[in-house]
């Protein structure tokens, strides 16, 4: 995973609650066995005015206009601005590849859904919780200009407007540690096989069921 | 020992290993797969020279892009096809046990768990999906994961996780004949909303939910996601006893006693405490349908379409606003003058046996309405059907009007050719009313089977109970 540490970026503003994995990546290119090339769908109905299918030039498909990430000033937005419960819905991970293949890597909202928050720190993407006052301070100020940056400073935990503002956010030492780092979680976990098989070992004699196979 | 929750009794002996930064390695006994979250998950492991842990723990199913219709020739859509072929071929040489597609037991990930005793009380279960939330109700800490984590489960039997807080939620008293669990769920989540519970685990209490068969429960906690909850629990008690026994994976002999014995000390200490108790009277539940895009936005049956105008929040108004004028309805109309144009029976919410018995009783001796265009039947699982189609509810249903198709997801999420036109109103017994979530453009309202049935007869909402 890519170490995520500093980023500046334009910042995309998406002006809708609840924003659910289903909008975030329709469900027809949840069929791809891929992990990358999701990108050109992110948002796919609402991007573009006729039906996306997997496998279709995105570029000769008629945009939405009114769509925000359609407006030229938020070409190239690496940071995404968003209301409250933003990835609710599904656990697909898909979700947050489409995000960071169409290149964000800082996603800010007052709440996310739990699994899409876990799913988006474990593809080195950042997901910051600001109080709601500071978020629609921020979308105001993203209206007011267009090609308005952020700052996201990780080992500070900290957003930093143009005026020098400074939003503190929370992570847990853990993932804010992982992201810094890219760790490698499975390869982390390996070192501690031995402490996995003593506790297999354990269970196995206090809740031996748990070890039998069906035809066992 | 301190009082504890039973969220906690299932957390504390399934630690590993706490790690400094206050997180825990927790162990993970059973590894549910399907087709759409794993292939990621198997390449990456091939691609690091990894391999499984404990390939026992594992057990696989293709359901969300298998089509209901004409088994036999196989799957039409090329791309669908290649990735329940994917999770065949990884199975084969994982030598992971999958119920294929032509096995009786092939189902919803979430209804064969159970069905087969593969969900345990006392277990720690995983799937890469959200609903994975369902196998709480036999009282096993069960929550969905990304790929990430289904890959790090598969090579390391754990993940690394950090406990939630908990919240009670009582549901006292009775329910009346007529509302479901289906109802419960919905008017909880209409009450606290799809975040109310983000960042807990849900236990649920008191006598209405003590009284709920084991399937209802597992509706219920399958909805527990959908309030922003992790997961969903329900206490062990006899009901859930009595639904393990004689399942093809639960324990045998002096094993089987041993597992009841430790069984019956998973619920949560009388005087433990919860983060946050909520208390809900199961004479106030009425049967509930859902009105927008999201299943927080729900009323009851009888009721009339909320009006934007009178929610204060702004940016709730405007997602009533959007959601009105995408579901195409108006403030103030009658639920029971909403027509749908399809009815679908099935999903990992409602489609198990109970569930088919509770939409036949409305259906037996009537015809579908001329309005609908299509009312399917899609049960969980084989075993489902096969039970459904011994007790002559196909008959039934076909009778009525009604399709009798093949196990799978179907039109829950539309990745099969089950789905709704542009435009199109259906009256579904699935979890989610997102938009597009049945078809790009299609109009989800969310009920129970015996109401989804109801509006399949009469052609419009009704309360089951007035029928
Ligand atoms: S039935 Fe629907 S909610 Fe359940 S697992 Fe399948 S797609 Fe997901």
């Amino acid at each position: 995973m890519q170490p995520l540490i500093r980023i500046k970026g334009i910042v995309a503003p998406m002006d809708r609650a609840n924003v659910d994995t289903d909008a975030i990546i329709p469900k027809q290119f949840l069929k791809s066995i891929k992990r990358t090339g999701f990108g050109p769908n992110l948002f796919d109905e609402w991007r573009y005015l006729d039906h996306g299918e997997p496998g279709q030039d995105c570029a000769r498909r008629p945009k939405n206009p009114d769509f925000v990430l359609n407006e030229p000033r938020y070409q190239d937005a690496s940071i995404l601005l968003a209301r409250r419960n933003f990835g609710c819905g599904s656990s697909r991970e898909h979700a947050p590849w489409a995000l960071k293949d169409y290149g964000f890597r800082v996603l800010i909202a007052p709440s996310f859904a739990e699994i899409f928050y876990n799913n988006c720190a474990k593809n080195g993407m950042l997901p910051v919780v600001l109080d709601e006052e500071s978020v629609e301070q921020l979308f105001r100020e993203v209206a007011a200009s267009a090609g308005y940056m952020l700052e996201v400073d990780l080992p500070s935990q900290s957003v930093i407007t143009p005026s020098a503002q400074r939003f503190g956010f929370e992570i847990d030492a853990f993932r804010k540690q992982a992201l810094l780092d890219g760790l490698d979680e499975i390869g982390l976990t390996l070192q501690y096989a031995d402490e996995i098989r003593a506790y297999e070992e354990r269970r196995r004699r206090d809740a031996p069921w748990l070890y039998q196979s069906p035809d066992a | 020992m301190a009082a504890a929750t039973l969220y906690d009794k299932l957390w504390d002996i399934h630690v590993v290993r706490d790690n400094a930064d206050g997180t825990s390695l927790l162990y993970i006994d059973r590894h549910l797969l399907h087709e759409v979250t794993s292939p990621q998950a198997f390449e990456g492991m091939r691609l690091a020279g990894r391999k499984p842990w404990r390939t026992a723990a594992n057990l696989a199913v293709a359901d969300h892009n298998v089509p209901t219709l004409n088994r036999a020739q196989g799957i039409a859509d090329p791309v669908s096809r290649l990735q329940v072929e994917t999770l065949d071929r990884n199975c084969a040489q994982y030598k992971i046990v999958e119920f294929r597609l032509a096995d009786a037991r092939q189902g919803i990930v979430h209804v064969i768990g159970p069905e087969q005793g593969a969900t345990q009380p006392g277990m720690t279960v995983v799937c890469g999906d959200s609903h994975t939330s369902t196998h709480g109700a036999l009282g096993a800490l069960a929550f969905g994961i990304g790929t990430s984590e289904v890959e790090h489960v598969l090579i390391t039997q754990t993940l690394i996780q950090s406990r939630s807080k908990r919240m009670l939620v009582r549901v006292n008293g009775q329910v009346e004949a007529g509302v479901s669990a289906k109802d419960i769920a919905l008017a909880l989540i209409g009450r606290i909303g799809t975040a109310g519970a983000t960042g807990y685990a849900i236990e649920f209490g008191g006598a209405a939910v003590r009284a709920l068969s084991m399937e209802a429960r597992m509706t219920l906690c399958n909805m527990s996601i959908e309030a922003g909850a992790r997961c969903g629990l329900v206490a062990v008690d006899e009901t859930t006893i009595d639904y393990m026994r004689g399942r093809p994976f639960a324990p045998r002999g002096a094993l089987w006693d041993r597992a009841v014995a430790y069984w019956r000390t998973l619920a949560s200490d009388p005087d433990a405490v919860f983060d946050r108790v909520l208390e809900l009277d199961g004479a106030d539940i009425v049967p509930q349908i859902t009105w927008g895009t999201s299943p927080e936005m729900v009323a009851a049956g009888d009721a009339g379409v909320p009006d934007p105008a009178t929610e204060p929040d702004r940016t709730r108004r405007a997602g009533m606003e959007r959601a009105l004028a995408y579901m195409g309805l108006e403030p103030g109309l009658p639920m029971t003058s909403i027509r749908p144009d399809k009815v679908f029976i099935g999903s990992c919410t409602n489609s198990r046996i109970e569930d088919l018995r509770a939409a036949a009783a409305v259906v037996q001796g009537q015809r579908v309405a001329d309005n609908i265009k299509l009312a399917l039947v899609v049960p969980g699982s084989g075993l489902v059907k096969r039970q459904a189609e011994s007790e002559g509810l196909d008959r039934i249903f076909q009778a009525a009007g009604f399709e009798w198709r093949e196990p799978g997801c179907s039109m829950c999420l539309a990745m099969n050719a089950d789905r709704l036109q542009p435009g199109e109103r259906c009256a579904a017994t699935s979890n989610r009313n997102f938009e597009g979530r049945q078809g790009q453009g299609g109009r989800t309202h969310l009920l129970s089977p015996a109401m989804a049935a109801a509006a399949a007869i009469r052609g419009h909402f009704v309360d089951v109970r007035k029928l």
